[in-house]
């Protein structure tokens, strides 16, 4: 039993090692695998030091820990909803966010008040989102579901009027934030930590959750307690989602593809897919990152360009020859 | 062994002022029916049984400690309820789905055991769908799947079953075979109440009827005391003929205007 579970997770914290080491090694400058082995060991020359370990190792970090939480946000996300197109996103949540860093960037403030300014806006439309889902009488999925979409269109026509408005030259900022970038992310402590907190809080609750994606009542019935689990789930996606968009902006597709993937590989048991979307999550991010900053360097693509380009074509090559 | 009481419970149907009141004891080793018209309040009944519907007003009571102070945990341990419908969710082997059965006695950082397994798979075996055990759920046909909803109620192994329809889209055979299987639940010592609508299997298979009217009102009591065919004529509003096979009441309905009541 537990051997099911620790072998995908093995292999998949390989490969997650794997991707973090090409990311340090691939750049504006070069490093063969050598010289990365030689400053992985504490020696090799300073100016490679310096590279990896102040600039390349923080920033694969960050983009590891964003693409971890917005994969586990989207995997709860959908078994709250029992619906397979949910992801962080759906619900307003990067809209919200949007608008708050936007707004911040319009102020022309930067910096970390773009990033407080976003987790703001993020958990009002949390609350907004919740709140008008709840409405007269208690939320349902497809309540919840239809409150978030619709909101989320309505910061969708926010967003274009605030960059309708806004001066040409802080127009790529601002599109940039919206497509995901890494180089906002400042450090990548807070977000990795975060991952890993929810990745130990969630394994003893993946059981409940297997029971709740057979629908509340069916849950109910088989002793788990429904209202606070839905809570639970509710805000720890919401503020893992906070939390992604606020270190790198909004980027797309990470939440709503990684589950889907791994529950085709491997199947649905919710102890197995929330640590492993932790790892492919951040593996993918860390992956698209490490290309966007290196195909057309010294320039740079905006990250989310690359999560779709490599997430679109694998999804549905799973999907196509999945049973 | 425990026994479901409700205390002058009153179930929350929409739209509906009042109704009797109901006072029942579901001893261990029972079968009760319960029969009444689509809408008569029956799967609204079970659930209000297994706490998953509060009452308008009244009390439910599993041994001797009111439902509401009970942890759904602890409820889950003794009780078990077969849904009339299931959502489908996210795909799921038939295997996996037994044992999720064993969800109330697994601890938060447990896994599933070799017993556990065991469990799920002699559940599978006693409701012949083992043969499926690695199919998809969603493929399989309404009667399989029905089993396979019973089976995971079997390895819940509860002492008290509450089943809705559980012979819903099953064959003849299956019928006979899931209320064998209640039967001899009752006859381990526990306590079963399913709502049928064939008055047939509940005249062979139940020893306590309980009839829900539309409006409300209910009458419950042994089997032979409640199947008696003006009793159902008025609950279905429709004629009956009523033949005897086996030493059993079979109640056939006819076409004929009803006139002893309105």
């Amino acid at each position: 039993m537990v051997a099911r579970l620790w072998q995908p997770l093995g292999l998949l914290a390989l490969i997650a090692v794997a991707a973090m080491l090409f990311s340090l090694a691939v750049g504006s400058a070069q490093l063969s695998a050598a010289q990365l082995w030689a400053v992985v060991q504490g020696q090799g020359d300073a100016l490679a030091r310096t590279m990896v370990i102040e600039l390349r190792l923080p920033r694969a970090l960050s983009a590891f820990a964003v693409g971890g939480l917005l994969a586990v946000a989207g995997a709860l996300m959908q078994v709250l909803l029992r619906n397979p197109l949910a992801d962080p996103y759906v619900l307003g949540l990067s809209g919200g966010a949007s608008i708050g860093a936007l707004a911040a960037m319009l102020a022309g403030v930067g910096g970390v008040l773009i990033s407080g300014s976003a987790f703001l806006g993020a958990l009002f439309s949390t609350f907004l989102v919740f709140g008008l889902a709840h409405g007269s009488g208690g939320w349902t999925p497809s309540r919840l579901l239809l409150t978030g979409v619709v909101v989320a269109a309505g910061w969708g026509a926010v967003i274009t009027l605030m960059l309708a408005l806004s001066p040409a030259e802080r127009l790529p900022g601002m599109l940039y934030w919206l497509m995901g970038d890494l180089s906002y992310a400042r450090t990548p402590w807070p977000p990795l930590l975060l991952l890993i907190a929810t990745c130990v809080l969630l394994i003893p609750l993946g059981r409940s959750l297997n029971v709740l994606a057979r629908g509340p009542q069916q849950a109910a019935a088989l002793g788990v307690d429904v209202r606070p689990l839905e809570w639970g789930i509710y805000i720890a996606a919401s503020l893992l989602t906070a939390a992604a968009v606020t270190t790198a902006g909004s980027i797309g597709f990470v939440g709503l593809v990684v589950p889907h993937m791994l529950r085709l590989l491997l199947g649905n048991d919710q102890r197995l897919i929330l640590p492993a979307c932790a790892l492919a999550g951040g593996t993918l991010l860390v992956l698209a990152d490490t290309l966007a900053r290196t195909m057309i360097a010294p320039e740079q693509l905006p990250v989310g360009v690359i999560t779709a380009l490599l997430g679109v074509p694998t999804f549905l090559f799973l999907l196509y020859r999945s049973r | 062994m425990t026994r479901l009481a409700t205390q002058d419970l009153i179930i929350n149907v929409p739209g509906r002022s009042a109704g009797t009141a109901l006072n029942l004891t579901i001893e261990p080793g029972q079968v009760w029916g319960v029969l009444g018209t689509n809408g008569a309040g029956k799967t609204t009944l079970l659930h209000t049984l297994a706490g998953l519907n509060a009452p308008r007003s009244g009390q439910v009571c599993l041994g001797n400690k009111p439902l509401s102070q009970l942890r759904r945990r602890q409820v889950a341990q003794q009780l078990g309820l077969v849904f009339q419908e299931r959502l489908d969710g996210f795909p799921a082997t038939v295997l996996e789905t037994a044992l999720i059965g064993r969800h109330p006695y697994l601890s938060l950082w447990q896994m599933e055991g070799a017993d556990d397994y065991a469990r799920a798979e002699a559940a599978l075996e006693a409701l012949d769908v083992a043969h499926l055990r690695h199919r998809l759920v969603s493929t399989l046909s309404g009667g399989e799947r029905q089993r396979v909803a019973m089976a995971t109620v079997l390895t819940q192994a509860p002492n008290i079953w509450l089943a809705d329809e559980p012979t819903n889209h099953l064959d003849l055979h299956h019928q006979s075979a899931v209320m064998a299987l209640m039967a001899e639940q009752a006859a381990q010592g526990s306590a079963v109440m399913m709502c049928l609508h064939d008055l047939n299997l509940a005249a062979r298979w139940c020893d306590h009827i309980l009839l829900l009217y539309p409006s409300g009102e209910a009458c419950w009591g042994p089997r032979d005391t409640m199947l008696v065919p003006s009793a159902l004529e008025r609950l279905y509003r429709q004629r009956l003929a009523t033949v005897e096979v086996d030493g059993a009441p079979v109640f056939v309905p006819i076409q004929a205007p009803l006139t002893d009541h309105e």
